[in-house]
């Protein structure tokens, strides 16, 4: 399956049984240099549209909301260790999350690629 | 349109490089350029970093009760300003800079600024001012009201400032304009290039050796495509501006420094000239010097987090204990330091260098402690090093 998004610019892409969640190219751009993430602890449960992370640039903090509901099964460590890979790869090796979703139909409310670029353009 | 957007005689330029551009103290500013935060804040730091700073007020004070030019031309229109400021005027050296303060009634701090004796016998009885942008409108007003029939204000709203920030900026200005690189740091000279009549002063507000050069409006795009022309010299917003001038404990008006806090309180006190605290006579006089004398209840000063995140302006600052002893004022990440930095006000008894605290964040309690600025060493050029 190809990545969906939310309209605070987070993704959400599958990957076997679990979701691979954080924030689009277009929103990392947004945020210029990134200095600090903050990810939460693996085990932990959001729900949609909850605080999950943060991240922060040189400009400002930004809040990462959970595209969808669910467990938190890993946290990528690597940016926390080295934010700036955020700008480098934000939709490839700079994910934040892996979440076990607790129901997968919150997908379908998400945009899908096309949509997403149609409203990143507009923001 | 009332509201609209004023712009700088560099806009156009910032455009065409590429500017991110945003609103600032009513004025369309560069935040960035293509380089980004990061690489502009690291750039400006090893070669030089060139600023537009056009939105800051400019304006000439000039004496009416005194011929300019004539023998206590100078000492006229030094003892007007004095009377609204704490600084050392009088005997400012010809072509010296002095940073002082507006202060009101209560000692309250108006506005920061610097202000110019020229180095010109014929400019005796003149001063050049500088104040920030945001404020510039209040302060021109409150100086001209106050010192009317003393003084009058001519508002240089017809000239560009450029400020050349780094340790490559000598080299440049002084390519440019031979003679330059001499100027040793809080000091002006005038300069004429391409028929323009510029005010070139050693100073800034990033930590490092440079200038700020004031040219005419028509001629300030000129001038800062021939800097740029350097390969040593990059475009800089105020992304990394704020950055640099955050590492080198700099105040930002408005922010740092208040209305509600006088130059002891906010750790400036230097300000305050040798003769004025003997002889007092600037607003506020009383409450400052007293503060001065037995020590003020809170002071700003420089914070460490421990550990990566920033914290950033209104974070309560709590003591170890517990204790809700005051906030962050200014705050973000240090590029040079690699790390957060922050400053803030706290009580007094909990002011000095190494106190444990905590700065609150999203909730959490960030350890951090008191530490001296500035955060990265000044490097200011004082003058040739006598072996």
């Amino acid at each position: 399956m190809t990545a969906r998004y939310t309209k605070d610019h987070e993704y959400a892409r599958a990957d076997g049984d679990v979701y691979v969640i954080g924030i689009s190219k277009h929103a990392a751009e947004q945020l210029g240099d990134v200095v600090f993430v903050e990810l939460p602890e693996t085990g932990k449960t959001f729900k949609k549209g909850d605080d999950m992370a943060v991240v922060e640039s040189v400009k400002a903090a930004s809040d990462v909301y959970a595209p969808i509901s669910g467990e938190i099964v890993e946290a990528n460590a690597a940016i926390v260790d080295e934010p700036a890979k955020v700008n480098e790869d934000p939709e490839g090796a700079a994910w934040f999350v892996k979440i076990k979703a607790a129901d997968a139909s919150e997908l379908d409310g998400l945009m899908d690629e096309a949509a997403y670029a149609a409203y990143a353009a507009e923001s | 349109m009332a509201d609209a957007l004023k712009k700088t005689p560099l806009n156009a330029l910032h455009h065409a490089l590429g500017a991110k551009m945003v609103k600032f103290a009513g004025y369309e500013m560069p935040v960035q350029y293509p380089m980004g935060v990061l690489g502009e804040h690291q750039h400006t730091r090893e070669k030089a970093g060139l600023f537009d700073v056009s939105h800051m007020g400019q304006a000439f004070l000039k004496t009416t009760e005194i011929a300019s030019g004539s023998d206590g031309a100078h000492e006229a229109v030094a003892a007007a300003i004095e009377t609204l400021v704490p600084g050392e005027i009088r005997r400012l050296k010809k072509g010296g800079l002095r940073y002082t303060v507006l202060l009101n009634p209560d000692g309250g701090i108006l506005d920061d600024l610097m202000i110019t004796r020229p180095a010109k016998d014929g400019m005796g009885g003149v001063l050049f001012l500088v104040v920030n942008a945001a404020t510039k409108a209040d302060d021109f007003a409150l100086i001209e009201s106050a010192l009317a029939g003393r003084a009058e204000l001519d508002v240089a709203d017809d000239r560009a400032l450029i400020a050349l920030q780094g340790p490559a900026a000598a080299g440049v200005v002084d390519r440019l304009l031979p003679g330059a690189g001499a100027q040793t740091f809080m000091t002006m000279a005038p300069y004429e290039w391409n028929s323009a009549y510029l005010i070139v002063s050693r100073c800034g507000y990033t930590g490092e050796d440079g200038f700020e050069i004031s040219a005419p409006a028509e001629s300030a795009e000129a001038l800062a495509k021939t800097l740029l022309a350097d390969d040593a010299v990059a475009p800089v917003g105020l992304g990394a501006r704020d950055s640099l001038r955050l590492e080198a404990g700099l105040c930002l008006y408005g922010h740092d420094l208040t209305p509600d806090v006088t130059p002891v309180e906010g750790n400036i006190a230097f300000v305050i000239g040798k003769r004025r605290r003997e002889e007092g006579g600037f607003p506020g006089a009383e409450k400052i010097l007293k503060q001065r004398a037995e020590g003020p209840q809170k002071l700003r000063v420089g914070l460490l987090p421990e550990g990566r995140a920033p914290a950033r302006e209104g974070a309560e600052i709590q003591s170890a204990d517990g204790r809700t002893i005051g906030a962050v004022t200014s705050g973000g990440f240090g590029p040079t330091l690699g790390g957060p930095v922050a400053m803030g006000y706290v009580d007094a008894d909990c002011a000095a260098a190494g106190t444990n605290v905590n700065l609150i964040v999203r909730g959490k309690a960030l350890p951090a402690k008191v530490a001296d600025m500035p955060f990265v060493p000044h490097r200011y050029y004082r003058g040739k090093e006598t072996s």
